[in-house]
């Protein structure tokens, strides 16, 4: 154990002093996809055996970073170094074969094959003749697992392990491929406290052997837990790089057995120059707020247009809703006509899981619902699109349009029986109608017979909402309505959603963009852990207060 | 300069009606030049009685074929058609042998016929059931319970009213083809004009799309299988009365036959595309075959091969285009 301990800590000492060079440095590195620009200029450097946390808001360019790094896109401009050598192109074979892995939230692996083959399918040279080696197979996946202090039987079927395990089986994976940076993307937001500790043990454990972790998450006391540095994206751009003091993951490792006892107990005289010598310009001890300026920092609210007039009557209200199977419990709150009250949160803080029970998809076991006084009964979609409610879901692409089915036919599917007043359709009453909606959201097809997945992804957005109006709701639900939308079109939807409450259409409106959430809102709820935590008021509302409570008040945990 | 306008807007029109529709038109066209190769080199093809015999034999598998296309426009799948059409035939012989009027007895076989159908898809829609596992099973149990009942024993000695209900040979192919037509037409309105046929379509292509537009996906599911089950029971009855007695071993392979003429006739596999118009040409050039191969003096063995073949040559068509369209 002490040896251990002492060996670890020179090898970390000696990377410190010695191997200045870092595994992966990006300059300036830009990408614009269309008349989007991605990334305007990010620099971004991973030492060995250091975990390196990336920050940024939804839309900061994190995706694009990860995709660049692991070489599914090339940049425009900006250079890659690896090990201090300019690498011209980086492709998704060549980053594997400099040691790039990447492991993400959902793990891929072949739920029915055993570990070992898992691990063997990704390591041997595809080939259909050849035999399999299964001893071989075995003990390489024992010794690969061990390296990462994972107790996982590696004949159990994949299926059988639970979701932290199956990330480490793909870690253990990357690393038999030789991978030396490790790039993790939100790979603790379906995990619970324990499971996070689990993979933070083995994170330590990786980081004493010299691997590069960078570690993409939103739940910044995670951050500080685990990270040796951080660096902030906003809007495409690095806006800093700090140095993570008296990082915390320290004691929660010390839980797990026979898991790399040696980062856990490094001296702290050894760690401190170490991370100093690794720049950054924060010498002082990053706080969480100093963090969430980092991410947010900007003046937004001139970007949005205002709200045209003052809320009128009380339309909707939900008093104590629970929901057993979706986690959601005691979420209470008022809604008035024309008013657009923001659902803030953290991904899976049960702002999408509010509104499929607002819409019927999962019905609520307690509390209630009430639309203009009325009582709702709400147990399928039908129900709701019968009382008045109305919902554009979150993955538009799979839900929210048919994309098979032409632009009219998607205007048209949800007040079918209004357009057939003898009981057979009437097309030009359809078509005219299409047509009043594709002018009015101002929704980009040639003509209404257009195949909807032929239209861009806002347009499509545009259609979705379509749909809804032209059931005249008198509640709107809107879940990130502007998803992977580009600028323009999300400008567009912006004022057609302030149209429509300007209109009286009582709306909700969940964001996970925070500029969204603070310039179109009246007011915001603040979700976590699966019930609304704060109610804010437009004028009081900021990023930081909304952030701090979607946080839970900062570091402390969320169990 | 009107009516240059005019030009270009039916000629964008009809393009665009060319390229949406292309399946459909090409088998329409292999279905036209086959006619015309008739034509000019056996026309004692074109005789009314072949005619007349080649669609009166078509007509029971249109109607499944119908069916199935529905089936499959919703992405499902029904093997079982073919049994439930031996049982509604049976039923009918039988009912029509113990002195029932013939049209209570065709109405029953109907109604039996709708029975099977609602009992594939209160399993399929209700349970959620896997609905190629269901069929299979109401596939073998009709059939097996059949044969172990009738131990494969025709129904015979029917009265006159039964053989093309009364109306002789003439009358009664009338009628069947009358029938027959009037309910496509009725069909293909109803499927672009009623909203339950768009809801087929909207199931179809995107099942949790169309529940978070209100609409009830295992209700249409049910309603398809149950349309499907009907049009059996009435495929039956109109085949039943082509002849003198009932063979309890009537509809074997028709399943087969369906949906090979719905795949021929462009509708999607993968649910949410085809047309009945489409199905209606599939049905009629897989009919072609074996009638033209007679009178063209080929040998008839090759008609299944040639069947298989113009599968084939249908699907790969998609594919290629599917795989130009990509890149």
């Amino acid at each position: 154990m002490q040896l251990a301990t002492v060996r670890v800590a020179l090898r970390r000492a000696l990377s410190g002093i010695y191997m200045t060079t870092p595994l992966l440095r990006l300059t300036n590195v830009t990408k614009s996809f269309g008349a989007v620009r991605a990334l305007k200029g990010v620099s971004f450097e991973l030492l060995a055996g250091e975990v390196h946390a990336l920050v940024g808001e939804n839309g900061a360019g994190k995706s694009t970073l990860i995709k660049i790094i692991t070489g599914a896109h090339q940049p425009d401009t900006g250079a890659i170094e690896i090990d201090g050598t300019t690498v011209p192109r980086l492709s998704p074979a060549s980053a594997r074969t400099f040691g790039i892995a990447a492991i993400y939230q959902q793990p891929a692996l072949f739920p029915d094959l055993s570990v070992s083959e898992n691990i063997a399918l990704g390591l041997e040279r595809p080939s259909a003749a050849r035999r399999a080696r299964w001893k071989d197979r075995r003990r390489r996946a024992e010794s690969l697992l061990e390296r990462i202090g994972a107790d996982i039987d590696p004949e159990a079927e994949v299926r059988r392990l639970s979701m932290p395990e199956q990330q480490l089986v793909e870690i253990a994976r990357a690393l038999g491929a030789g991978a030396r940076m490790l790039l993790m993307d939100e790979p603790t937001a379906s995990l619970t406290g324990r499971e996070v500790d689990l993979l933070f043990a083995s994170m330590n454990g990786l980081r004493a052997q010299g691997v590069g972790i960078i570690y993409i998450s939103h739940r910044l006391q995670e951050v500080f837990q685990i990270a040796d540095r951080v660096t902030a994206l906003r809007d495409g751009e690095t806006v800093g790089i700090r140095n993570v003091k008296n990082r915390g993951g320290e004691e929660s490792t010390t839980t797990m057995q026979g898991v790399a006892p040696a980062a856990v107990n490094l001296p702290s005289g050894l760690l401190s120059p170490t991370l100093s010598s690794k720049g950054g310009e924060g010498a002082d001890a990053l706080t969480d707020s100093e963090l969430i300026r980092l991410m947010v920092g900007r003046d937004v609210s001139t970007m949005f247009p205002p709200p045209e007039k003052a809320p009128g009557d009380l339309v909707f209200s939900v008093r104590d809703l629970g929901c057993r199977a979706s986690g959601i419990r005691a979420v209470s709150f008022e809604v008035r006509a024309g008013e657009i009250l923001g659902v803030a949160g953290l991904v899976g803080a049960g702002r999408t899981e509010l509104a499929r029970i607002l819409f019927g998809i999962t019905p609520a076991d307690s509390g209630t619902i009430a639309l203009g006084g009325r009582r709702l009964d709400l147990r399928s979609p039908g129900d709701a699109v019968e009382a008045g409610i109305a919902y554009v879901p979150e993955d538009r692409r799979r839900h929210g349009v048919i994309l098979e089915m032409s632009v009219a036919v998607n205007v048209t599917l949800g007040i079918l029986p209004w357009l057939c007043p003898r009981g057979w359709l009437r097309f030009g009453a359809e078509r005219s109608l299409a047509q009043d909606y594709i002018r009015d959201l101002g929704i980009k097809a040639p003509s209404p017979d257009m195949r909807a997945g032929n239209l861009s992804g806002g347009n499509q957005q545009k259609l979705a909402l379509a749909r809804w109006l032209a059931a005249k709701p008198k509640v709107l639900i809107l879940d990130e309505p502007t998803q992977g939308v580009d600028i323009g079109a999300k400008a567009e939807i912006h004022k057609l959603i302030r149209r429509l409450a300007a209109q009286g259409l009582t709306m909700l409106m969940i964001s996970s963009e925070l500029p969204e959430i603070l310039g179109m809102s009246d007011r915001i709820a603040v979700m976590r852990g699966g019930t609304i935590t704060t109610v804010l008021d437009r004028e009081t509302a900021d990023a930081h207060n909304i952030m701090a409570a979607a946080l839970g008040q900062g570091r402390e945990n969320d169990e | 300069m009107a009516g240059e306008q005019v030009s270009s807007f039916v000629f964008r029109h009809s393009r665009r009606h060319l390229t949406r529709h292309f399946r459909e038109w090409s088998v329409a066209l292999a279905l036209g030049l086959l006619l015309l190769m008739l034509a000019v080199l056996a026309a004692g093809f074109f005789q009314r009685n072949q005619l007349l015999s080649i669609c009166s034999t078509a007509v029971p598998v249109l109607l499944v074929a119908c069916g199935i296309a529905l089936v499959i426009i919703s992405r499902q799948i029904d093997i079982s058609v073919g049994s439930q059409f031996a049982v509604c035939s049976v039923l009918l012989g039988l009912l029509v042998q113990a002195h029932w009027p013939m049209p209570l007895a065709g109405l029953a076989a109907i109604i039996a016929g709708a029975f099977c159908g609602a009992f594939n898809g209160a399993l399929i829609a209700g349970l959620g059931l896997p609905s190629i596992v269901v069929t299979l099973a109401t596939m073998v149990t009709w059939r097996e319970g059949l044969r172990w009942w009738r131990q494969g024993e025709f129904v015979r000695d029917l009265p006159e009213s039964f053989q093309w209900f009364g109306l002789g040979q003439a009358g009664g192919q009338t009628a069947v083809l009358a029938t027959t037509v009037a309910l496509f037409l009725l069909l293909v309105f109803g499927m672009k004009h009623i909203s339950a046929g768009r809801f087929v379509y909207a199931v179809g292509s995107d099942t949790e799309a169309a529940r978070l537009a209100g609409i009830r996906p295992p209700l249409v599911t049910f309603g398809v299988f149950v349309v499907t089950g009907t049009l059996t029971g009435l495929a039956a009855l109109l085949n039943a009365v082509r002849f003198a007695d009932v063979d309890p071993r009537t509809g074997t392979g028709l399943e087969l036959q369906a949906i090979a003429a719905a795949v021929v006739g462009g509708v999607a596999i993968s649910g949410g595309r085809g047309n009945l118009w489409g199905v209606l040409a599939g049905v009629l050039l897989l009919a072609c075959i074996a009638p033209a191969l007679v009178f063209l003096k080929l040998p008839p063995q090759w008609e299944k091969a040639l069947q298989g073949c113009i599968i084939l040559l249908a699907v790969a068509a998609d594919g290629w285009r599917s795989v130009r369209r990509k890149h």
